[in-house]
């Protein structure tokens, strides 16, 4: 099995050499024309307005905190579906109630609203979030 | 692998009185080579099927003179087009990362290719874990979106970027959800074991082996998939009238060429792991063998990558929210439904 992941590395290495060596020579062939104008950030044509590192939507973390329950999730399914006709009905009924918890977790998020993506925020005097 | 290696390396074979090491390293090299070739082929043929499917659909012509009979050049003209365009790398990029986040797209694809079984006997590695490999590798192409969204020091990158990444980590989710049908029917995570348990013609397909529940599951699977590769309609990261090009904005040249062939290779990637789970990868669909395997596959890959030519032109974009709603809200439950309604069909009947 060893001597197969040998291979994913080799692909690895070949990805990497290949993508350089592309560029390198596109390098070698292509023109350069040094321009302040044109090595400024494309902004829609105007110059551009402060820089683009800037703070954004922290929903963005709670998309990506669900994801990684989620798909940690999915990777205890992947071992339990191969063997899971071997393992009985009682595997089954375990697997059925571990998934139950955790739908109860997407349930959850899903009536705080914070599976939408634009989040209604309720004034304190209107509600409770 | 290995066994085939050894007989390379018998007296009268093709590599006979070469050390074990070196042979197999020459034959990794070999299937790399190969892959890389169905790559640039892929990628070359993907360009002008897609230009002329939508010319088509739209009741015009595509591109009809390079190369004289339908305009067949036209990619590998396109091609050295960009080889001999300039680079620009804005002043105000993160160098390093800049640079690297083609590299880990590229890998990502490239390296996907390794557990897909092509023939009885074509593969390049048939990895004990294939299903779970091929999720893992395509979902680094998230990291290298990520990177170059935020190394380009553009808004628009910035926010193609983000929003990509939102949307593929979303549709992770229920992209797992519909594989695990697939791996309850054959028992086996393997690819090559995959396509083996369903032998014998199309009523053994993974696809009709859980009465409606793989069915759904095989629809929730294209539909997810085709988010995670940014097709339309799921193509929001580079939605042009909004973002200009989203995260590959700043990208131009062989950079910019490398986005797009990662893009191509990962349509044919997810179209090769939906045939492979569900519709028998080389395996005959009446259960004979006069066609060849490898020639088959191609077939069913093609007719899915075709679909998702066909859907670019038939539905509108999503909304970002409306993106978010189908992946939480629809594709999500009904992903955990059926992985227990399959579960309960293979156990009791």
């Amino acid at each position: 099995m060893i001597f197969n992941y040998g291979n994913v590395l080799v692909f690895a290495i070949a990805a990497t050499l290949f993508v350089t060596v592309t560029m390198l020579v596109s390098r070698l062939l292509q023109p350069s024309v040094y321009d302040t104008e044109k090595l400024t950030s494309y902004e829609c044509g105007m110059r551009p307005v402060g820089s683009a590192w800037v703070q954004f939507s922290i929903r963005f973390y709670l998309v990506a905190l669900a994801f990684i329950i989620f798909d940690v999730e999915i990777l205890f399914l992947f071992p339990w579906s191969v063997v899971f006709t071997a393992a009985g009905l009682a595997a089954l009924v375990k697997m059925g109630i571990f998934i139950a918890i955790l739908l109860l977790g997407l349930a959850y998020a899903w009536q705080r609203s914070d599976l939408d993506w634009v989040k209604q925020v309720m004034s304190p005097e209107e509600g409770s979030f | 692998m290995r066994e085939y290696i050894l007989t390379l390396t018998e007296p009268g074979q093709l590599l006979s009185g070469v050390s074990f090491g070196l042979a197999s390293l020459l034959v990794m090299v070999a299937s790399c080579a190969a892959v890389l070739g169905v790559i640039a082929l892929n990628g070359m043929f993907l360009v002008w099927w897609e230009r002329k499917v939508s010319a088509h659909m739209q009741a015009r012509l595509g591109p009809m003179t390079t190369g004289y009979w339908h305009g067949w050049l036209q990619s590998i003209a396109d091609g050295i087009k960009l080889l001999l365009k300039e680079t620009i790398v804005p002043l105000l990029v993160d160098k390093p990362l800049f640079m690297l986040a083609p590299v880990v797209i590229f890998g990502s694809a490239f390296m996907a290719f390794v557990p897909i079984p092509w023939g009885e006997h074509l593969i390049v590695a048939d990895l004990n874990i294939g299903v779970l490999y091929i999720t893992a590798i395509t979902s680094l192409s998230v990291i290298g979106v990520v990177m170059a969204g935020w190394a380009s020091n553009n808004k628009w990158s910035l926010y193609g970027g983000m929003r990509s990444a939102a949307q593929i980590v979303s549709y992770e989710i229920p992209v797992g959800l519909a594989m695990v049908p697939a791996l309850m029917a054959s028992g086996t995570l393997s690819m090559q074991g995959i396509v083996e348990s369903q032998a014998g013609g199309f009523w053994h397909w993974n696809l009709f082996a859980g009465g409606p529940f793989t069915l759904i599951a095989f629809v929730v699977f294209f539909i997810a998939s085709l988010a995670e590769v940014n097709r339309a309609p799921f193509d929001l990261p580079e939605a042009e009238s909004e973002l200009v090009s989203g995260f590959h904005t700043e990208y131009s040249g062989m950079c910019f060429a490398f986005f797009f062939l990662a893009e191509y290779s990962e349509m044919f990637v997810v179209s090769a792991i939906a045939s492979v789970l569900y519709l028998g990868g080389w395996q005959c669909p009446l259960g004979l063998s006069l066609i060849p395997g490898p020639l088959l596959f191609l077939a069913k890959i093609l007719f899915l990558v075709f679909i998702q030519l066909w859907f670019r032109w038939t539905f509108p974009r999503l909304r970002v929210d409306q993106l978010m709603h189908l992946a939480w809200k629809v594709l999500t439950p009904i992903g955990f439904v059926n992985v227990f309604g399959a579960a309960l069909w293979l156990v009791l009947i």
